[in-house]
């Protein structure tokens, strides 16, 4: 009814094989993307509703992005490649820590060469700590990634040269200039983070319907099989955590430099990785739209749980609120083990099934 | 029908420049494989002594035998999954030493499993595309960005692949996940993969294996075209002896890991050696 395929008829490849096959799709993508990139802002500059302060902003949007970008990192190896990973925040805290030397050693060096500096180390190290998973599968792998973890906590932590020697093992990030515009207002780091956050979208989207991400779904599925078809899997295994920890890298670098501005070690300790962990697995393994639903569902539910009882005037202490929220999240990681393993992104496609038979049930 | 095989025959062409037009049993062509006194152990099992046979250039070769006579062990080292305890897998006359299945793709050699191996949360059009994973050449920055070059080579795959979707009749489920397709579909989709790959020699194991009368007799129409059309050489183990009778050119009987007999359908089925295996000696 509201929204369906039939009637849509595609007579070459090209349309057949397009990001958004359907019509319907494509002009909800647009207004998302016109809303986000042109309508948010405006919002901002009339000073119109919730849109009007930094609050959401700072508090919201940007974070939001942010663990959606990384989020899309930690699914490239776990959802596409099936290499289960729990040092996802490791890799971000090397791009963060890349980033803040590059910057502060290199002077001139543009924002985006920063970043994609700061991916690239990270990509090293992913594959050095990669190479183990050649060997071991499933919850081995697991503990060989979380070693990284723990190594690189360690770094960050001992190392002095890694934080520039500050004495307090805090650092702050340098201004976000990009093409001489300087990115120091909220609004203005949101559009920063939501173009990458675009661009990263895309170019994964095109690289997992392309012979790259064939390729890692066939190790995830059949590893044998995906060897007699002349799949190496060195390759495709080394690939995917290249790829995985080169955005993890990057929403890294742009958690520390366009989120936190100054941060210390801890911001990416295995909490971090148990974080983007969840918001894959409740936001659909191997699906760039659940990312993203992921990464709003675990960013906004501390923030809803905190909300209510304050709504319903209920007077609860932050310890409560903050024990609130850990349970909240127990029970609603079980719940959709239980009911919906593959997470939002399967309740959204079963959504746009249902728009389709609306108002019929089937 | 014949009309597919042909337009897909044509395009694959390159592949097989000569043989499209010769007759399935090209007997007077040289060995494309040959094996040479393999020998596989497992321990204190020996699963083959001594074993040599060859398959020629654009011939059906079968592997028969009864259960346990070590005939997916002698696939399995063709493809390079086992490493010959002793003797050698030659391919186009040259010994790999080192043979891994990756490298025995590189040289032309596909294969379908016994038990259906496919790539479970891919629809039929991934699975069938990612058989054609050898032959895409774009770098990794023109499939990140997708556009021009790396777009039209992903469209020209397409095409090749959907010539074998029609050619295989599994148009309607194209993009079903194949974990939900009935057994059968998944055997002819593995086909499918096997075929995108544009093999010199298709290993098959069991590939009508509990299928009904019907899904075999489509299954042999497949082989028996595969074979005829694209020149596609093919080794195949299967249990129903009228098939095998049938499909092939010649005929290679293990029992207990030997090579009992090697021959014609005709030589095989009168030797008295195959009649023992099979139905046990008379004493």
């Amino acid at each position: 009814m509201f929204y369906r395929e039939a009637g849509h008829f595609r007579d070459n490849y090209q349309a057949d094989m397009a990001l958004f096959p359907i019509r319907e799709d494509r002009i909800g993508v647009s207004l998302l993307l016109f809303a986000a990139f042109v309508a948010v802002p405006l919002l901002h500059l009339a000073r119109i509703g919730p849109f009007s302060g930094d609050y959401l902003f700072n508090a919201i949007l940007i974070p939001v992005l942010i663990l959606s970008v990384a989020a899309i990192g930690l699914n490239v190896l776990v959802g596409y490649c099936g290499q289960i990973s729990l040092g996802a925040g490791a890799f971000m805290g090397i791009g963060a820590y890349a980033a803040y030397n590059i910057a502060v050693r290199v002077p001139g060096m543009p924002l985006i060469g920063t970043f994609l500096l700061a991916g690239g180390v990270a990509a090293v190290a992913g594959v050095l700590f990669g190479i183990p998973s050649l060997r071991i599968k499933g919850l081995y792998l697991a503990v060989a990634t979380l070693a990284a973890q723990f190594f690189f906590d360690w770094c960050f932590l001992r190392l002095g040269w890694v934080t520039n020697y500050t004495p307090s093992g805090s650092v702050s990030a340098p201004a976000l200039v990009v093409f001489g515009w300087e990115a120091d207002k909220p609004v203005e780091r949101y559009l920063l983070v939501l173009t990458i956050a675009a661009a990263v979208a895309w170019g994964i989207a095109n690289l997992v319907r392309g012979n790259i991400g064939r390729q890692w779904m066939a190790t995830r599925d059949m590893d044998i099989a995906a060897e007699i078809i002349g799949i190496r899997p060195v390759e495709a295994k080394l690939t995917a955590f290249a790829v995985s920890s080169f955005i993890l890298g990057l929403a890294g670098a742009l958690w520390a430099f366009a989120n936190l501005r100054s941060w210390e070690p801890y911001a990416f300790s295995i909490d971090r990785s148990f974080q983007l962990l969840f918001i894959v697995i409740i936001g659909g393994l191997g699906s760039i739209v659940g990312c993203f639903l992921g990464a709003a569902f675990i960013w906004l539910l501390p923030l809803v749980v905190e909300a209510v009882p304050r709504w319903l005037s209920i007077p609860i202490s932050a310890d409560a609120a903050a024990n609130l929220t850990l349970a909240a999240f127990g029970v609603l990681i079980l719940l959709t083990l239980i009911y919906e393993p593959h997470g939002l992104a399967r309740v959204w496609s079963i959504t746009k099934h249902k728009l389709r038979r609306w108002p019929f049930p089937y | 029908m014949t009309g597919n095989a042909a337009s897909l025959a044509m395009s694959l062409a390159p592949m097989a420049p000569a043989m499209a037009h010769v007759a399935p049993a090209a007997l007077a062509s040289k060995p494309l494989l040959a094996v040479e006194n393999v020998s596989l152990r497992f321990g204190g099992v020996k699963a083959l002594s001594d074993v040599s046979f060859d398959i020629r250039a654009g011939e059906i070769r079968a592997i028969i035998g009864p259960n346990g006579a070590g005939k997916t062990s002698m696939l399995n080292c063709i493809n390079g999954f086992y490493r010959p305890s002793s003797g050698h897998v030659a391919l186009d006359g040259v010994r790999h030493r080192h043979l891994r299945p990756s490298l025995a793709a590189r040289n032309g050699i596909a294969r379908t499993f016994q038990n259906v191996a496919l790539f479970k949360g891919m629809t039929t059009l991934d699975n069938i595309m990612t058989g054609r994973a050898l032959k895409i050449r774009s770098s990794f920055l023109r499939q990140l960005v997708r556009h021009g070059a790396a777009l039209r080579e992903e469209i020209e795959h397409r095409r090749k692949v959907e010539e074998i979707i029609d050619f295989l009749e599994i148009q309607a489920i194209r993009k079903t996940p194949v974990g939900k397709l009935p057994y059968g579909l998944q055997k002819r989709v593995e086909l499918g993969r096997a075929l995108a790959m544009e093999p010199r020699l298709l290993l098959l194991d069991e590939p009508m294996a509990g299928m009904n009368l019907e899904e075999k007799e489509d299954m042999s129409r497949f082989i028996v075209e595969a074979n005829q059309a694209f020149g596609t050489t093919i080794t195949l183990i299967e249990h129903d002896i009228g098939v095998v009778m049938n499909l092939s050119d010649r005929i290679v009987v293990l029992n207990h890991g030997c090579k009992i007999a090697d021959g014609t359908p005709e030589e095989v089925r009168c030797n008295p050696q195959v009649i023992d295996a099979y139905l046990g000696s008379g004493e």
